[in-house]
């Protein structure tokens, strides 16, 4: 049986200042060599400051099926949002 | 290229004068600094002090208000404040895990906590005594919280300065509320009215001394500032909090109590009474009035989740052993 090469995930700092962003993912033996492989394939045009590699393996998804029961409940809990307070124009921001 | 770890706390590097010049031209480029990069020690132990201090200050800040959720009038006041003090325990969380990027543990900072050994805001050391303190708190405590958060949203550490914004965009409804509660009160009937006035002055004077000892007396401050974790000094924040809060006093027909209050026209600022700092090191040093009270609440509470937390571990243990033996 052929050995199979794990994956990995990649996250990049765009910016300096900014937090890292997933960008996309791809195959590696370690970690070394996913970062290099990152380096080459995700910031060829500057895209980047700093780079993160993760086992794919390591990270645990929602169940997109659940979408609606995870998310949907926040939805009529506008009281979270400033705009539900009545402060009148004079005030002004607030 | 290398490879490293993310928290690159225990590399020992030798602070020379050219390190040191180097890494304040890094911030003086408003560079960001993150986690795995070098950085003096002085610099790392300045922002776990203020880090911890801050996320101890929003877990206990639920303690006063929490205290009012049962007790709120309307079915409206309740989720409003039920969402604030929901928001405020995400605050400490996002903080707590600003600060173990530089590599304390979040059993270390609960232990400082719930020993007393931990410093929080002196606010919380006073007493919530009528259902008129909630507004006063939304409205001048988070109004405060606000002023000073804004510029730490532009801190030099960044996860620190991240987890501001984030904290900054949920606080704005925090203090809407606490006005408009305050708002509904000063327009009610005389003893409501009463009541808000009550509150104001009992809040505003701890408010005011939220932002710490005058520059002069501020320890810290230079180096802060230098490093830029701090990017106002402790009176101009205080000044421009001040500036803010009259005016909404006024349209509401409240009475700031402070007899020294009048505008300046040259600072274009008010200008304000002594603040009595007597009472605010008394505070600081835990001999606030409820400061035993806070201490022991959340020593109770981490007390009795311990349970809870050792059944988490030994489910969690239970689910490895059963998958490992059906692989
Ligand atoms: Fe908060
Ligand atoms: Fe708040």
């Amino acid at each position: 049986m052929t050995k199979t090469t794990p994956l990995w995930e990649v996250f990049i700092r765009p910016r300096n200042g900014l937090s890292h962003k997933h960008v996309g993912s791809l195959h590696a033996s370690d970690k070394t060599m996913a970062i290099n492989a990152a380096r080459d394939v995700y910031t060829r045009r500057n895209e980047g400051t700093s780079i993160w590699v993760v086992p794919s393996i390591s990270i645990t998804a929602s169940d997109p099926d659940k979408a609606d029961e995870n998310f949907e409940p926040s939805e009529d809990k506008i009281y979270r949002h400033p705009t539900f307070y009545d402060i009148p124009e004079d005030i002004g921001h607030m | 290229m290398y490879s490293q770890g993310l928290i690159n706390s225990d590399t020992q590097i030798e602070e020379s004068q050219e390190f040191l010049d180097a890494f304040q031209a890094r911030i003086d480029a408003e560079e960001k600094i993150e986690p795995n990069d070098v950085m003096p020690q002085a610099y790392k132990k300045m922002l776990v002090r203020q880090i911890a201090q801050h996320a101890h200050s929003e877990i206990v800040g639920m303690l006063p208000e929490g205290n009012w959720v049962t007790r709120a009038p309307s079915l409206r006041r309740k989720a409003a404040l039920l969402a604030k003090v929901q928001d405020e325990g995400g605050h400490g969380l996002y903080l707590y895990s600003a600060a173990e990027t530089l590599g304390v543990s979040r059993e270390e900072l609960t232990e400082q906590l719930v020993t007393g050994k931990a410093k929080f805001s002196s606010i919380f050391n006073y007493p919530t005594l009528s259902w008129a303190d909630i507004g006063a708190i939304g409205w001048l405590v988070d109004g405060a919280a606000i002023m000073n958060q804004i510029p730490l949203c532009r801190c030099s550490y960044g996860p620190y300065a991240r987890a501001m914004i984030r904290v900054c965009k949920e606080e704005s409804f925090h203090q809407r509320q606490g006005y408009e509660l305050m708002m509904s009160l000063a327009q009610g009937t005389e003893k409501q009215k009463q009541m808000a006035q009550d509150a104001l002055n009992r809040w505003w004077w701890p408010s005011v001394m939220m932002f710490g000892p005058h520059d002069a007396e501020s320890t810290h401050s230079d180096q802060s500032m230098r490093w830029k974790i701090k990017r106002f000094t402790n009176d101009d924040l205080r000044q421009k909090f001040i500036n803010a809060t009259v005016p909404q006093a006024t349209f509401i027909d409240l009475k700031i109590p402070d007899k020294d209050l009048r505008w300046n026209d040259d600072k274009e600022g008010y200008d304000h009474g002594p603040i009595d700092w007597a009472e605010f090191w008394n505070v600081v040093k835990g001999n606030g009035p409820m400061a035993r009270d806070r201490i022991t609440a959340r020593k109770k509470a981490w007390d009795e989740g311990e349970w809870v937390r050792d059944a988490a571990h030994a489910y969690a243990e239970k689910r490895r052993a059963e998958k490992i033996a059906a692989e």
